[in-house]
């Protein structure tokens, strides 16, 4: 109905677009099929299809650093699964306030949490460290998780906000003549409906928390602490030029997860998206 | 948590507001408490780990400090040496404005391409979206830069291609002259955030205009000139703010393809990697903040200057 860049119909459209997605995705597919290919094929069959395929550079790699690489898959589970129920918890209660309560100076804190949003987070890096340091949480988990816990993520207060002023008050209120406090209409009336917005949450807390790579080779600089960022990284120190294979299989199983979710969650994350603008 | 749910819970008889003044005095302060209760993890956020530490990094860009000794106050020390003697941060703040010009038009443009050949109820157009909006979900992290650093590598999988044409590719991450460019391209290559924000706001345009022109004989190059670009103005307008706010602070990508040293000859020296060397290698804090606080304001400014021009090019019609 716009206009039609391609004659030739849908079909010559759908070639070019298949195309144009393989030219896009071939990195990553040949990331996979690199990893189960022997090192020393790795780059001389720029080709996808492995003429030998071992799982090698799996079981080299997960025992190349100083432990498994299962233990830093823990390691980020754990920092990654604390900052969900964190962002979880403390995003939507602020969210709720903002939403459905009515305080002083209201707008003007909505929009202190607008602009936190915008907030280059490289200027409080260093102060922030100095405080973590100074409380001696280096190289804990507190350092990560903790600001979730304090709700500073204001993108998904923004975002709940958003979502809970499309429910009706309605409910609030047949809640409220019920005898229902604050707290219960939050937990049983508002939070129940507001399921799509937390998924959304989860889900893009869970990737970047799992994919963040600043804050974690910040304050984790002990090898027992190490998350999977940090520890892949320092494949890059250890190893020589000849051992990419190694390198590429726990690439690959550090996206697993991501890849996972993105199956899984595809609907919220379109979703979240188109509405708000998050990556 | 038990303690809220005492304390924030109204009395039946509150909420009648006829009740008179005294009463619905009582129900809006017992509200307001509830709902510092419910911010109070917020507030607290906001303090500590937010303006607590946005007045600090200010108070420390003043200072001489590492961590061991006390901080020293040097006056506009660390301003006038950043822009007069340190040819580094100079190079930093060069070679993140190229990678900000050149690669967020770039996906933008892209992203917009790819959102108009999706519409207009394209079969499959769901596949087509996940598959272009992958990239952007992996793009960030450090297995992909690790990625990038192999497909860009002087014996890797782009040079291999070429090859097969005969090609001898120059080593590209190893190359001060390319090894920008890569990192451009694994920007673009994430344009499948921005593509669907364009989607979204494409499907807003209701059909019945493109009827009118098409009614009135207008082409489709000119409906899109006439309809689909003016409407769109505000989602490209969205799109470029977040784009370049964000791409000012990429860290990540320069830091795994350069292995955290900005090279080759600080050709990937991206800002906020040469803040985090100063502040987190040589301990020099405050002038990490200094340069902090030049990355508030440039991010300011900026933003501020795209809505002062937004004025001339962003058209907000009567499209609701």
């Amino acid at each position: 109905m716009l206009f039609r860049p391609f004659r030739g119909g849908p079909v010559v459209k759908h070639i070019l677009l298949i195309g144009f997605g393989l030219v896009m995705l071939y990195p990553l597919l040949w990331m996979v099929s690199s990893s189960l290919k022997p090192e020393e094929l790795i780059f001389r069959e720029p080709g996808l299809w492995p003429s030998q395929v071992t799982l090698n550079n799996y079981s080299e790699g997960w025992y190349a650093l100083k432990h498994p690489f299962g233990y830093y898959l823990w390691n980020s589970a754990v920092v990654t699964a604390l900052s969900v129920v964190a962002n979880l918890v403390a995003c939507s209660l602020a969210a709720y306030a903002f939403a459905r309560l009515n305080f002083p100076m209201k707008k003007f804190w909505f929009a202190i949490m607008l602009g936190t949003i915008m907030l280059p987070h490289h200027v409080v890096i260093v102060p922030q460290y100095i405080m973590f340091s100074e409380l001696d949480l280096i190289n804990t988990i507190w350092p990560l998780v903790m600001p979730k816990i304090l709700a500073t993520d204001a993108f998904f207060v923004f975002l709940m906000v958003q979502f809970i002023r499309t429910l009706p008050r309605e409910l609030d209120e047949a809640a409220e003549i019920d005898g229902a406090g604050y707290w219960r209409i939050f937990i049983r009336v508002v939070m129940p409906l507001c399921m799509p917005a937390l998924a959304t949450t989860a889900i893009f807390t869970f990737i970047w928390t799992w994919n963040d790579f600043l804050s974690q080779l910040l304050y984790l600089n002990n090898p027992d602490n190490f998350t999977v960022p940090v520890a892949l990284r320092t494949f890059l120190d250890a190893s020589s030029d000849s051992s990419w294979g190694p390198m590429f299989a726990m690439s690959i199983v550090a996206l697993g997860p991501i890849f996972g979710f993105f199956l899984v969650g595809q609907k919220y994350l379109i979703r979240g998206v188109a509405t708000t603008g998050l990556k | 948590m038990t303690d809220v749910s005492v304390a924030v819970k109204p009395r039946a008889a509150t909420i009648k507001p006829k009740g008179g003044g005294h009463r619905s005095t009582q129900r809006s302060r017992r509200e307001a408490r509830a709902a510092y209760l419910f911010l109070a993890p917020w507030f607290i956020g906001l303090l500590v780990i937010t303006v607590g530490p946005i007045f600090a990094s200010l108070y420390l860009s003043f200072t001489d400090y590492s961590l061991l000794e006390e901080a020293k106050w040097v006056g506009f020390d660390n301003y006038v040496t950043m822009f007069t003697e340190d040819p580094r941060f100079i190079s930093s703040l060069k070679v993140t404005t190229i990678y900000v010009v050149v690669s967020v038009p770039m996906q933008l443009a892209f992203a917009l391409a790819l959102a108009l050949v999706l519409d207009r109820g394209l079969r499959g157009l769901s596949f087509y979206r996940s598959i272009f909006y992958l990239p952007s979900l992996l793009g960030g992290s450090v297995a992909i830069a690790i990625l990038w650093r192999k497909v860009f590598g002087a014996d890797g999988l782009v040079n291999a291609v070429l090859a097969i044409f005969g090609i001898q590719g120059p080593g590209w991450v190893g190359d001060p002259d390319t090894a920008l460019g890569t990192l451009i391209l694994l920007h673009v290559w994430t344009f499948g955030a921005p593509m669907i924000i364009f989607l979204a706001g494409l499907r807003q345009i209701p059909s019945s205009y493109y009827e009118a022109a098409a009614v009135d004989g207008a082409g489709p190059l000119r409906q899109f000139k006439s309809i689909t670009l003016p409407l769109l103005t505000p989602i490209i307008f969205f799109n470029l703010v977040l784009e370049i706010i964000k791409s000012f602070q990429s860290f990540t990508q320069a830091f795994i393809v350069s292995n955290g040293k900005g090279g080759p000859a600080d050709s990937t020296l991206f800002y906020t990697l040469y803040l985090y060397l100063e502040g987190f290698k040589n301990y020099d804090m405050g002038y990490a903040a200094a340069m902090a606080w030049v990355l508030l304001v440039i991010i300011a400014a900026l933003t501020g200057v795209n809505f002062l021009a937004s004025k001339y090019w962003v058209f907000y019609g009567d499209t609701k």
